[in-house]
């Protein structure tokens, strides 16, 4: 049904994603559709790497371990930002259409005041894309 | 690279020397949550600072009737006692920036040795324009060559009174006009652009190349080494914050006066208190829209629509001025420039006392009190560049084009007076002389309109900008952190743009200016130090 999942990751928090990794690797297998794995980063000095090169390395090693933990076909993609703290959703939704994703799996945290003012991730996605979102709960 | 089309990753870095240091970005950083919004912010930087300012704004508020003397004071104590401080600083760091651009070191690219730039040509210079002096064009474009045109060809030009650059020229229009733009010149032209490239430079270096976090601490790793993460480092960002945060309210103050008393002018709005903070507060409004749209679609776009606004008008007062001596004008005026340049920047042994410390001193400290801000707003926007490319296009590109605006509106000023016999050019007190000059000019209502337009945009892209980089400061050097410290940080300054507005006047503002701008004289000037020392690591 699904040709290609994709799956946005922040390393910097890649404990708090377990359920939405567990969740994209069992669709993965029963679609057998391959996971794209999608970090964003700047081109600054970050939590995972100093440019962009090295985070792309993390994210590589990062793809491995899934692949090899769940024993699916997965691969990764890097997008480079220049502001990610407002651009993160925008870059997520054009990797979706690049990659050619129809399904999107992704953690998001349970809704509250602020999202009044700043929609969450998952759902702007939502709005701004045509593929199938799965949210799932952190 | 994981995605094997190469998509996503814009540019290939190539070889670099990264500093090896334990320390990763944001491992001081406290995460909580404040109600509902999360926070992401240094410990103990963004405390410090944001305590020590709301002190401060509340000490300026609660005597207010002293306030105002007392800034007054200490910022012409300060001026007046370390002006050689301030004008050798400025001439070290235009000629560091000059043996630069021509030496071997000139060849490293910023980001990486295949690294291709981020952003165009035109996209980069509106931003780094918009953000380094827009609101400065608006208010000084034509006061200031005015202002020193008036001083050097009256009669008592050179006595201890007089505000006449180097002696002025009494009696001598021809040598009083040139006087006048040279000066003006030399405060808007290579020594600025020099402050902010310095420490655009060291920043740029130090984070693109040798993978320390964008913040002001990381320049200084050559010279203190792990220190930097410690206590040297905090200071150093706090002494950043504090710049940043009185330069920019300083700025936002005369963008808030010269708005003001062009729509009283326009529209007869009263200009009061009242007034004046209603418009702070609504021009903070929209550059809360910008930040929370981010550095593409906010910043860059506004910066943008400011360039095309900004050179109308140029574009308008140079077809309906005097179109033959503005173009004359600016080679004359570039000449000019560069036959006063060594006696301007000249430290020792002047007596034009009035103009070095109340004009230049004030600049220069300005200029490094903003240059925190716009140094690591530029360095954010220039990867890719070459060292030689950086500093060309920051230092004499921009420099070339302000000689331009001010050969357009202080040439077609002192035109208008010379010429014309137009007196209220002179008369009209500094924040209404640009709308003066417009008045002696056809279509003033619109014009005059589109110049508060400009204004205020200029106010909105200095304050969106700002916020960003304190946020980034204030984060430890994470571009990512949560918006709301964004939107926290553009609505701190408009606080202290009007607590200082209320509390002392331009004086307090100016003041704080020149009070952050002089430690910091001294943090840049070990940066020099460090961009030798870090460039020379580098691949060339």
């Amino acid at each position: 049904m699904y040709q290609n999942i994709m799956v946005p990751v922040d390393l910097a928090h890649a404990d708090k994603l377990a359920l939405a990794l567990d969740t994209a690797a069992k669709l993965s297998k029963l679609y057998h559709a391959p996971v794209t794995y999608v970090g964003v980063t700047a081109s600054t000095p970050g939590v995972i790497g100093h440019n962009p090169v090295e985070y792309d390395k993390k994210l590589v090693a990062f793809v491995a371990a899934q692949a090899e933990a769940h024993g699916i076909e997965a691969s990764g993609k890097t997008v480079v930002s220049h502001d990610p703290a407002v651009d993160l959703d925008d870059a997520l939704v054009k990797a979706g259409h690049d990659i050619g994703s129809d399904l999107i799996v992704m953690a998001t945290h349970i809704p509250n005041v602020a999202d009044h003012f700043w929609p969450s991730n998952g759902g702007r996605m939502a709005r701004l894309t045509d593929a199938s979102i799965f949210l799932v709960r952190g | 690279m994981s995605d094997p089309s190469g998509q996503g990753i814009p540019a290939p870095e190539g070889a670099t020397t990264l500093i090896d240091t334990e320390y990763e970005v944001g491992q001081d950083n406290v995460s909580m949550s404040v109600g509902p919004f999360g926070l992401d912010i240094h410990n103990p930087v963004f405390a410090i600072s944001g305590l020590t300012i709301v002190a401060f704004v509340f000490f300026t508020l609660a005597f207010q009737e002293s306030a105002g003397a007392v800034f007054g004071d200490l910022r012409d104590w300060l001026t007046g006692t370390f002006d050689w401080f301030f004008l050798t600083a400025a001439n070290i760091f235009v000629l560091l920036c000059l043996f630069l651009i021509v030496s071997p070191y000139g060849k490293v690219r910023i980001g990486g040795k295949d690294a291709t730039p981020d952003y165009s040509y035109t996209g980069w210079f509106a931003m780094l324009f918009a953000a380094g002096m827009g609101i400065g064009l608006m208010f000084y474009g034509v006061s200031e060559p005015i202002s020193h045109f008036s001083a050097a060809v009256a009669e008592d030009a050179g006595s201890p009174d007089s505000w006449a650059p180097l002696g002025g020229a009494a009696g001598n229009t021809a040598e009083a006009r040139d006087l006048g733009m040279a000066a003006t010149i030399f405060h808007w032209g290579l020594h600025p652009w020099a402050i902010y490239a310095i420490v655009a430079l060291a920043l740029a270096l130090f984070s693109y190349n040798k993978g320390l976090p964008l913040t002001m601490r990381s320049v200084f790793y050559p010279i203190f080494g792990e220190r930097v993460w410690g206590w040297t480092g905090h200071i150093i960002d706090i002494l950043a914050v504090f710049a940043t945060l009185f330069g920019l309210a300083t700025s936002l103050g005369f963008g808030a006066e010269q708005a003001m008393a062009g729509l009283n002018h326009l529209f007869g709005i009263p200009v009061n208190d009242f007034s004046k903070v209603a418009l702070i507060v609504g021009i903070t409004g929209i550059a809360l829209l910008s930040v929370v749209a981010g550095l593409d679609a906010g910043v860059k776009r506004l910066s943008e629509i400011n360039m095309v606004l900004a050179a109308l008008l140029l574009m308008f007062v140079l077809i309906v001025g005097p179109t033959l001596a503005i173009f004359t004008g600016f080679f004359h005026n570039l000449y000019e420039y560069a036959r006063y340049l060594p006696e301007l920047s000249n430290p020792f042994g002047r007596e034009d006392d009035n103009f070095r410390q109340g004009w230049t001193a004030f600049y220069w400290a300005w200029w490094i009190s903003w240059s925190p801000f716009v140094g690591m707003f530029i360095a954010r926007v220039s990867r890719g560049r070459t060292v030689r490319e950086f500093l060309t296009c920051v230092l004499i590109i921009p420099s070339l084009v302000s000689v331009f605006w001010m050969t357009v509106f202080g040439g077609t000023a002192i035109s208008q007076l010379v010429n014309d016999g137009y007196q209220i050019v002179v008369d009209a007190p500094l924040e209404l002389k640009l709308f003066a000059m417009l008045e002696a000019l056809p279509l003033q209502q619109i014009t005059s309109f589109i110049a508060i337009v400009l204004v205020i945009v200029f106010f909105v892209t200095s304050s969106d900008s700002g916020s960003l980089v304190i946020d980034t400061i204030t984060a430890g050097g994470k571009i990512d952190a949560p918006v709301p410290q964004r939107v926290f940080w553009a609505c701190f300054e408009g606080l202290v743009a009007i607590a200082l507005l209320l509390g002392g006047g331009l004086a307090a503002l100016q003041a704080m200016a020149v009070s952050t701008g002089f430690p910091f004289t001294i943090v840049l000037l070990l940066a020099c130090f460090a961009i030798l020392k870090g460039l020379h690591s580098e691949p060339r």
